[in-house]
């Protein structure tokens, strides 16, 4: 078994270039063992096989849609997604309409990947939620503090740059915190919960948006947990509303059945569009 | 009145406005801009209500005091709910205090109609007036145009904003003067041709080769209300057709009437079944993917859809003459007509079909149901027999189906 070493987890650079010299070696999916970031074996990687020197003829050309794929894949967290994507590569060469096989069991995999990671992705931008921190008068800073599936901070970077431009924010996860200041993004090692700012008064304003945008009448709790599962709620701070809004929903409903129709109380005059004074 | 106070009575005066789209816009960001705020194609969702509605936009009236008596609506003049009035400012801080902290895309700005209308469309362009211009705001903005406001109102209205829209309120001209007498459905649909008229000519560019100024680049789009009159489902659905035709609308949202607090006395006691709702987008659906005419979908005499079972499968049990369908010869449009395929479902069976047969294991791995789509189509390895002919058919897919209500997500 030979270890190739990653640089790190998205590598995607050290990946293709390992890819490429082990593809013109010949060496099979089943014989390499990937790795990405801090050697977590005793063993040591083994070096790569040098390139053949008439690379021009033996370079594999690959579909542009495959390095579509890799370039989402990458972001997953399955550690077997390294050895995936070169056993897609390895039967690319005798099969070169394998992409195009939905069904095929290792396409099918790696689709479900690409469909994942980009749902997390979507979901990062949907549910980041910043909080103010007053660092002096004049100067905030918005903090949040996010929990990706998958190895995505750093892709979103151009959605929230290009978003909050003129913001300093510092969006803090597990695995990195991505912080943009002055126009300049940094990224530093994953962060605490703790370490991001509590609830704050910019919050009331929201909470009561969700409580009287909701309607009763129409209660669809499935619905609401096919898109906003149960996992992001924690980060979520209209989501501890969530459980009384639905307690109180039925009774809602009733009462604005139940009642009997009122008699208008303010004095209406009749009102007459232009349109309709004929 | 306090600002929480009167956020709380303007979301319950806009609730019933089913639209949170974020999408079909330009794209644009604020890398080169003094504010704050981008758009994608694809709209966000930030957040879902019990209801199971996305939170996309914050979706506010500026005011619900209202000159009109729509007897369907929460905001006539007649009823008694509480009233507010945000200024302008107001909600231009609102919407930024959002969006800075990522709970919106935008903002979706209706109003009640005060004083006439014209001076409510002012107050209303103003809003979207001073976030571009004066704050420099690159996010979504959908704006609730009034049929009867000035031309000139309507090009800022577009100018500033991604969407417009024009609720249409009900399927026929008849039901919406019996309901909403302040209203006229020629007004609406004539101000729907102006938008539709608007924004293709900013579309395209003029005889200079100038660009003509911008107008809702994300397009118009309407509501009806589902269960208020009488209207079947099958003038619902022309209707949409007609309005997708003639004003080339994104969206037709289709709303169930359900229980408002104060209601008129002459409103019909039931809420319509929310599934009905959900057929009709189903339907609408079909109409704007799937190559369907509006006329061929209700299969049912009384001009309603089936609520069993979903319209596609509703409409093969009834067409059983033109099926089974060979997956691996039959024309995209005869796929798409296969029940329990889907669009994705369908790309993927042709491009894999180009490389070769397609078999019934192969299915399997699509992900699909093949309880569903199995007695409709033929493979190498697979023959319906008497399955697509049998009486039991339209049972035992009516109680496969009725369980899976998510399927399509309106919104």
């Amino acid at each position: 078994m030979r270890i190739v070493q990653l640089a790190h987890e998205t590598d995607f650079q050290g990946w293709r270039e390992a890819a490429r010299r082990l593809l013109a070696a010949h060496a099979p999916p089943a014989s390499l063992d990937w790795q990405a970031g801090p050697l977590v074996t005793t063993l040591f990687p083994d070096e790569l096989p040098p390139l053949p020197t008439d690379i021009a003829k033996r370079t594999a050309t690959v579909p542009a849609k495959f390095i579509e794929l890799c370039e989402s894949v990458i972001l997953h967290k399955d550690p077997g997604r390294f050895g995936l994507l070169y056993k897609i590569l390895w039967r690319l060469q005798l099969e070169p309409g394998l992409l195009q096989l939905s069904f095929d069991a290792d396409i099918r995999k790696a689709e479900m990947m690409v469909k994942a990671v980009r749902r997390d992705m979507h979901k990062m931008k949907a549910f980041v939620r910043f909080r103010e921190l007053k660092i002096s008068p004049g100067e905030t800073r918005f903090v949040a503090w996010f929990e990706p599936e998958h190895h995505i901070v750093a892709a979103l970077a151009p959605f929230f740059t290009g978003r909050f431009t003129n913001m300093d924010w510092s969006i803090l996860t597990p695995q990195s915190s991505m912080h943009w200041h002055d126009g300049q993004l940094f990224f530093t090692e994953g962060a605490r919960q703790e370490d991001a700012p509590d609830e704050d008064d910019g919050e009331t304003l929201w909470l009561t948006y969700y409580r009287h945008i909701f309607n009763p009448a129409r209660l669809k709790i499935k619905a609401m947990q096919a898109e906003m599962p149960k996992k992001y709620w924690r980060n979520l701070p209209e989501a501890a509303l969530i459980t009384s809004l639905i307690a109180d929903a039925d009774k809602r409903t009733s009462a604005m059945i139940e009642a009997e129709p009122s008699v208008t109380r303010r004095k209406v005059r009749q009102y007459l569009p232009d349109s309709k004074k004929a | 009145m306090e600002i929480n106070t009167k956020l709380g009575i303007l979301a319950d005066a806009a609730k019933y406005d089913a639209s949170c789209a974020s999408s079909g816009t330009d794209s644009r960001n604020s890398s080169k801009g003094k504010g704050i705020g981008s758009t994608e194609g694809m709209g966000i969702c930030h957040s879902y209500a019990p209801d199971g509605r996305c939170i996309s936009l914050l979706k506010i009236l500026l005011t619900n005091f209202c000159v009109y008596d729509c007897v369907y609506c929460v905001n006539r003049v007649s009823s008694n709910v509480p009233r507010a009035r945000f200024t302008v400012a107001e909600v231009v801080e609102l919407t930024l205090g959002f969006y800075r902290r990522n709970y919106i895309e935008g903002l979706f700005l209706s109003s009640g109609i005060i004083q006439n209308p014209d001076y409510t469309m002012e107050q209303v362009v103003e809003v979207a007036r001073i976030l571009r211009e004066e704050h420099d705001f690159r996010g979504y903005i959908h704006l609730k145009t009034i049929p009867d406001a000035s031309d000139e109102l309507l090009a800022k209205a577009g100018r500033y904003a991604d969407r417009l829209s024009i609720n249409v309120e009900l399927p026929t001209a008849e039901g919406l003067s019996l309901l909403a007498p302040e209203k006229d459905a020629r007004a609406i649909r004539i101000s729907m041709g102006q938008l539709r008229t608007r924004i293709e000519a900013a579309k395209d560019k003029t005889l200079s080769g100038k660009r003509a100024p911008r107008f809702a680049p994300g397009g118009q789009s309407t509501q009806m209300i589902v269960g208020a009159d009488a209207s079947d489902d099958s003038t619902i659905l022309a209707a949409s057709a007609s309005m997708y035709g003639a004003y080339q609308l994104r969206r037709v949202y289709y709303s169930a009437f359900s229980p408002i607090p104060d209601a008129s006395a002459a409103l019909p006691l039931k809420a319509a079944p929310l599934v009905r709702e959900h057929r009709l987008y189903q339907a609408d659906w079909l109409m704007r993917f799937y190559g369907f005419e509006a006329r061929e979908i209700v299969t049912k005499d009384n001009g309603m859809l089936d609520l069993d079972v979903d319209p596609k499968t509703a409409w093969a049990l009834q067409h059983r003459e033109q099926f089974p369908v060979d997956i691996n010869r039959a024309a995209k449009s005869m796929l798409l007509r296969v029940p329990g395929l889907g669009l994705t479902s369908v790309a993927r069976i042709i491009a894999a079909r180009s490389v070769r047969a397609v078999r019934l294991h192969d299915l399997a791995g699509l992900r699909v149901s093949l309880k569903k789509i199995l007695p409709f189509i033929v493979l190498p390895d697979h023959q319906p027999g008497t399955r697509l002919d049998s009486a039991g058919l339209e049972l035992s897919l009516k109680q496969g189906i009725s369980t899976q209500l998510g399927l399509f997500r309106p919104g």
